[in-house]
């Protein structure tokens, strides 16, 4: 046999990575790790506290209210952006200059930092000077997302809207794209309708980009925080105040840095598992259509 | 079902993708497209389908006009290249959605599909999804799925270009039966000469849209009635050689003079091309009538049992193809035979004047 010889050198190319992780991702995790099990009452002074914090989140009314509020925003948001944006990516053209001129129109808006988009929209807004809110309320309708719950929600759904769609639209749009014309031709020779063309050939064809985009979608809403804390800074009262944007009050409004390393923890925890149940699932609905009759 | 074609031109902006195409197919025929890619071969189907409609010219079903039906009021069937099949349908429910959109009864439907799967091997496979199956096996289940419908016209385009060679022979040996088994009126779009051979039938050579010649394949190949035909038919291409005859001498250039025998006597001074095939040009001579030519070898490929060596003969490129193996340098000078009573001589319209002896004959 031959003598593997050993070369000492290759722990200094995986040692890059090793650290980049190390310091992006392992070290900052069990800080807060660290956090969640003690208590301090400043000066740098801890003390052990246990599973504590973790009880009194789980415990906790605000922490409930907090991640209703989240769900019931992810799942808005998911059941306007996906139906929304498969719509608009079917009848996006497929050819000739309508091509270009649709996917730059659909990706203006994610070129937008966020805090830019929620700065928008604080101002579109607004009663007094923004363009949409001033017109609403010249037409008699009673918006005013500063001190109306319902109008805060709806600003910040249409905003997510408008600003995320677009994703969807274009994952979607690669998938169509991606389906053979002979597919089409074949559907037309069997005489297949509209409704048969997209039930049997387009969402199964367009099923992985789907799964991909009602994932970066749900983590992605689950996580809101920029654009809610611009437009209405969690209010009116605690009405559009999401996880996040708890976490930031609790963690930095209020120093309370055991809980809100505990809240994190929870909150990451939660996302890691739902997006594990939205792949399986949708995963799984796929492999049983295909069994199934 | 009779389908015909009468003076069918197809433009697209200004060019013609099919020029002029008159054609009459029968009932329970195999009928070959055969030609090049762009040659026009998916275009014509396409016509013939009524996934277009000609530009001028009419297509008549059984003597009636069809001409701007649309495609699902007629009774056909298309399969591609591509293995196109309802990718989360299982291959029963894929055989069966042509007559479920019919609103076929279910008995019918259960008798049919197990009637397509037998005839195309696909029993055990019917619970499965397209995705678990081999190429092979999606190319049948795409099949069973045209013929179930027990259209009057099945189209075929190109169907094995996607399979690895072993399935491609396995399918191609099979597709005799399955046609015979329906009674349709079948168009099969191919690149290949040798597959044409193959699967026998009509063949129509096609050339930048324009069908060259119609008839019987193994007529159609050894008879064919000008130079682009023979052309199309040949695999690796035709040998050609320009010639002048002109009083009782017949030379291309000062390289290469031919004799005047057999029927070649009987032309009148005129410009002909001569043309042969790759296996009637060889390295040794075979007779002393052979006329030896002087070329420089350009490059050998060896395919195992035979070699087709190219050769350059003043501008000309020939190719050899040789039983065994023969690895020649490149740029080697070497001495080629041609053999005169293989030779096919079309005149200056390209239309065949003189057929070689041993395709007269029989």
């Amino acid at each position: 046999m031959i003598q593997k010889q050993v070369n000492q050198k290759a722990w200094f190319m995986v040692l890059p990575v090793f650290l980049i992780v190390a310091f992006s991702a392992v070290i900052p995790l069990m800080t807060v790790v660290n956090y969640s099990v003690q208590d301090t009452f400043g000066n740098n002074v801890f003390s052990w506290y246990g599973l504590g914090w973790f009880e009194e989140i789980i415990h906790s009314p605000r922490f409930h209210d907090a991640f209703l509020r989240q769900l019931l925003f992810s799942g808005i948001i998911l059941a306007i952006e996906i139906p929304l944006g498969i719509c608009i990516a079917l009848a996006m053209p497929k050819k000739g200059w309508g091509v270009p001129v649709c996917l730059v129109t659909m990706a203006l808006p994610l070129l937008i930092p966020w805090n830019v988009v929620g700065t928008i929209w604080q101002i579109f807004g607004r009663v007094d000077i923004g363009l949409l809110g001033h017109t609403l309320a010249q037409m008699g309708i009673n918006y005013n997302y500063v001190q109306d719950p319902l109008a805060a929600w709806l600003t910040v759904i249409v905003m997510d809207v408008w600003h995320w769609t677009s994703l969807v639209v274009l994952l979607c749009y690669a998938g169509l794209c991606s389906i053979p014309d002979a597919y089409y031709q074949a559907a037309k020779i069997d005489g297949a309708t509209r409704l048969a063309v997209f039930r049997y050939i387009q969402l199964p064809k367009m099923q992985r980009v789907l799964l991909i985009a009602v994932l970066l979608r749900f983590m992605d809403s689950f996580m809101i925080y920029t654009e809610p804390f611009v437009i209405t800074g969690g209010g009116p009262g605690n009405s559009t105040t999401f996880l996040s944007i708890d976490l930031v009050k609790m963690a930095i409004g209020q120093f309370d840095l055991g809980p809100a390393a505990a809240m994190s923890l929870i909150y990451f925890l939660v996302i890691l598992l739902l997006s594990w149940v939205f792949y399986t699932v949708m995963s799984n609905v796929g492999e049983e259509s295909k069994g199934g009759h | 079902m009779q389908l015909q074609l009468e003076n069918v031109c197809k433009k697209v902006g200004k060019d013609f993708h099919i020029r002029d195409v008159n054609l009459t197919l029968e009932a329970g025929t195999l009928n070959i497209l055969l030609g090049p890619t762009l040659s026009g071969k998916t275009s014509l189907m396409r016509l013939m389908a009524g996934l277009d409609q000609p530009t001028s010219g009419r297509v008549l079903v059984n003597g009636e006009d069809v001409t701007g039906v649309p495609v699902q009021k007629r009774n056909v069937a298309m399969v591609y290249q591509q293995f196109i099949n309802y990718p989360n349908l299982t291959v029963y429910e894929n055989i069966a959605s042509p007559l479920r959109i019919a609103k076929t009864p279910k008995d019918v439907i259960a008798k049919k599909v197990q009637e397509m799967a037998d005839l195309l091997k696909l029993g055990p496979m019917l619970k499965r999804s397209p995705q678990e199956l081999s190429g092979g096996q999606q190319q049948r289940t795409a099949l069973a799925r045209a013929l179930v419908k027990g259209a009057g016209l099945v189209l075929l385009d190109e169907p094995l270009a996607n399979l690895d060679y072993k399935l491609r022979e396995e399918l191609r040996e099979e597709f005799p039966r399955i046609f015979a088994a329906t009674g349709s009126i079948f168009v099969y779009a191919t690149t290949e000469p040798s597959e044409a051979l193959l699967l026998g039938g009509n063949t129509a050579p096609l050339h930048e849209g324009t069908v060259t010649q119609f008839g019987e394949t193994i007529k159609v190949f050894r008879r064919p009635q000008n130079l682009i035909t023979a052309q199309i038919f040949s695999d690796p291409p035709l040998n050609v050689l320009p010639v002048t005859k002109l009083n009782n001498t017949m030379l291309f250039k000062s390289h290469v003079e031919v004799p005047l025998v057999g029927k070649l006597p009987e032309l009148p001074d005129a410009d002909y091309t001569i043309a042969f095939q790759p296996n009637n040009l060889s390295i040794i001579r075979k007779a002393d009538s052979d006329i030896s030519v002087k070329a420089k070898v350009a490059v050998t490929e060896i395919t195992g049992s035979e070699s087709y060596i190219h050769v350059d003969v003043a501008g000309l490129r020939w190719v050899v193809l040789a039983h065994g193996i023969h690895n020649i340098d490149i740029d080697a000078t070497i001495e080629v035979f041609l053999d005169p009573s293989t030779f096919y001589v079309f005149d200056k319209n390209h239309n065949l004047v003189v057929t070689p002896a041993s395709v007269s004959e029989a």
